[in-house]
């Protein structure tokens, strides 16, 4: 059954899919890989803000990527407040591993819970020119319903990337995550820069809703499909690294693509996981992630 | 006057009297008491997580046969109280939410939830305590438990999971020149897997060769890999089973990269429900697909659907459920339909007698005509292949409430068209 259009499809799909699982976790790797905080309704925020666009999108029409965009900062706003009830009520008090935990729970269940309430169990969709629209280049094709999500995951990465490494509050943020007593030694206020990077990563959870209805119909609790996914891919990355998570989603994605495409979808899972574990076997801290760094 | 021991039997006797009255109010207030306790009817329902679109469905149209019998009386002169809880889509919740509905709120008839993996979970509990059990669109539940107090409502027939896909290969076989081979992809889920099967077993019966057959992990975003490796290997005809996820991405996917193959579609849930149809339009043009109640003329035999489901879409957009309901309302109103018509017929709550009463009845109900075989299946399958044809529009949920969208192919009692290849229809 092998032959060079069926690999060559195959690949560039992987890679659209990878982009794809990228926009899902990028957000992750900050708050869980930077922060340490187990945000395990990262999904139920991005389904929240695929509910948005598909709100805006179906009564006005207004493309989906750009209702993400518009509502980025109101997801910002909403991260911040969040983190600061995580931190009052467990953070600060040191009871964050197992409550902290059950909040998070808590939170996916009550944002699927209002969800519901308001829009109902059935599946939904959003319409927009480009997602039927597919480029075809010799033997390759390239849909767009993939595309577009893969070039602003992308941007998103690229961006959150230069963000972290090149300005003074995204060194910060990764300091927070080596010593944040050193950095409280240097005049910095550690909670008001993880209240912040927190506040990012769920920012993303809006674009990256965007691009999830864009490539899946949804439903309130669709974002569970994707709980093991997501945080497999940052601890595969490297915890804390933006690249390493970019690099981790495409890995996923390619093997994904490769396996269903040559042995067959149902072995799939199995090989990508497979590789997660082969990966932390030799190198515990990811692929990117940092020497020293113990929690992978 | 009255001797000691005549004050004695008078007083033995006043007491006995008043004993008597007393254990005759009690036993009257008792017969009383429990003519106004209603009949509870307790079940599992998925009204969050995957299932819940149709779960939601059911339980709307399930409240109105309860509304509806209680306007008529109740049963046995009692009125019935429906008792559900949320199991989330999780097989896992099911057998202790039957457990509770048995245990401790005390129900007396328990039906199952929507849907093979999670009527599965309640099988055990259910022939543990050897009660009659009505099942929501199960596909082969009793396969294994050969129970005889189970009853499923989901038309396949008597070897539900062979005859489910049985009209499907019927209409293809139907297009010329004849298909010779097959390819399969089903979901990694009980019901996808069964219906599989059965479809493999109609593949092989005909002679058609199979060039596919693999499964995938719910859940997959994208299937583009998948439609190429099937064409890769040239099947005439793809049959499906899946998930609603599942069902758009596939149809999404076969959109994008095309088939050769003349015939595709087969057993993929949700491409029956409201949001879906609307959301695929004219990319649903062509597939072929089992479904169990369009609105076609033909369908006119099933008495009172039509009433049903206009009050359904009255109630819908509140309850904010699926606005058509073609799918799963009229189907979740006959299966109580069956029970509330049997306990009233047997007169009393005697699990045994009721089981046998459905098993040697035919039922009216508002799916039409409904008998059940040895194994609690549909004696005779009415299961229909239906092929999307006509779709002008993206976004627009009305065309599909006309006739001429979604035609008839089989049974051909039915028939309101004939199948053309899946291509010539795209």
């Amino acid at each position: 059954m092998f032959s060079f259009e069926l690999l060559i499809n195959a690949i560039v799909i992987g890679i659209l899919l990878g982009g794809f699982y990228a926009a899902l976790s990028i957000g992750l790797s900050i708050s869980f890989g930077l922060l340490d905080i187990v945000n395990i309704a990262h999904p139920a925020f991005i389904i929240l803000g695929a509910f948005i666009c598909f709100i805006f999108n179906s009564h006005y029409g207004i493309d989906p990527i750009l209702m993400g965009i518009i509502f980025s900062p109101v997801f910002f706003l909403l991260g911040l407040l969040i983190y600061r009830i995580y931190y009052e009520r467990f953070e600060k008090t040191g009871a964050e591993a197992l409550r902290g935990l059950a909040f998070f729970f808590g939170l996916m269940f009550i944002i699927e819970v209002i969800l519901i309430m308001s829009f109902g169990v059935d599946f939904q969709m959003v319409q927009a020119g480009y997602i039927d629209f597919k480029a075809t280049f010799g033997v390759v094709d390239i849909p767009f319903r993939m595309f577009v999500p893969f070039v602003f995951a992308m941007l998103m990465a690229i961006g959150l990337q230069w963000f972290s490494s090149r300005t003074f509050f995204g060194r910060a943020m990764q300091a927070v995550a080596q010593d944040s007593l050193a950095l409280r030694l240097m005049g910095i206020d550690p909670v008001k820069i993880k209240t912040i990077a927190f506040g990012i990563s769920i920012a993303t959870c809006s674009i990256a809703g965007a691009l999830l209805v864009i490539v899946i119909p949804i439903e309130p609790s669709v974002g569970r499909l994707y709980i093991g996914q997501v945080f497999a891919i940052v601890v595969l990355g490297g915890l804390g690294s933006q690249s390493g998570t970019l690099i981790a989603a495409m890995l996923l994605g390619l093997v994904e693509s490769l396996i269903t495409t040559f042995f067959g979808p149902s072995w799939s899972p199995a090989v990508a996981f497979g590789a997660l574990i082969l990966v932390l076997a030799f190198k515990p801290t990811g692929i990117l992630g940092r020497v020293g760094d113990t929690r992978g | 006057m009255l001797g000691k021991f005549g004050k004695l039997r008078r007083n033995i006797a006043l007491v006995s009297v008043l004993g008597f009255t007393l254990i005759l109010a009690q036993g009257l207030m008792t017969t009383a008491t429990r003519a106004a306790e209603p009949i509870k009817i307790g079940f599992s329902m998925a009204l969050t997580g995957a299932l819940a679109g149709g779960g939601k469905q059911s339980l709307v149209s399930m409240e109105m046969w309860a509304e509806d019998v209680n306007k008529k009386g109740g049963l046995l002169g009692r009125p019935v109280e429906l008792v559900y809880y949320d199991d989330q889509t999780n097989p896992k919740n099911v057998p202790g939410i039957y457990a509770k509905l048995l245990d401790i709120d005390k129900v007396d008839f328990v039906v199952s939830g929507y849907g093979t993996n999670l009527i599965a979970p309640a099988m055990p509990v259910v022939i543990q305590r050897d009660l009659v059990f009505m099942g929501l669109f199960g596909m082969n539940n009793n396969k294994k438990w050969k129970y005889d107090k189970y009853f499923q409502i989901l038309p396949s027939g008597p070897n539900p999971a062979v005859d489910f896909s049985r009209a499907w290969f019927d209409t293809v076989m139907a297009l010329d020149p004849k298909p010779k081979s097959i390819a399969f992809i089903a979901a990694d889920a009980e019901f996808a897997r069964n219906l599989k099967e059965g479809a493999v077993t109609n593949a092989k019966r005909i002679g058609l060769k199979i060039t596919y057959n693999k499964n995938y992990k719910p859940g997959t975003p994208d299937y583009t890999p998948i439609i190429r490796a099937i064409n890769a290997t040239n099947p005439d005809v793809i049959y499906v089973a899946s998930y609603p996820n599942g069902s758009v991405g596939i149809v999404r996917a076969v959109s994008e990269v095309g088939t050769k193959a003349r015939g595709f579609g087969g057993g993929m849930v949700g491409l029956q429900f409201s949001g879906i149809m609307k959301g695929l339009g004219p990319k649903l043009n062509g597939i072929l697909n089992y479904d169990f109640y369009v609105p076609e003329p033909n369908m006119n035999l099933y008495p009172g659907v039509v009433d049903l489901l206009a009050r359904y879409q009255k109630i819908a957009p509140s309850r904010k459920v699926d606005p058509l309901g073609y799918y799963l309302a009229p189907w979740s109103y006959a299966y109580l339909q069956v029970l509330g018509d049997a306990v009233n017929a047997v007169g009393k709550i005697d699990h045994a007698a009721i089981a046998k009463y459905i098993h040697a009845t035919e039922f009216s109900t508002v799916v039409g005509k409904v008998k059940f075989g040895k194994n609690g299946e549909w004696a005779n399958g009415r299961t229909l292949t239906v092929q999307w044809q006509n779709i002008k529009k993206q976004n627009d949920l009305q065309q599909f409430t006309k006739p001429g969208i979604r035609k008839i192919m089989e049974p051909a009692a039915f028939a309101t068209g004939t199948v053309k290849p899946f291509n010539a229809l795209r």
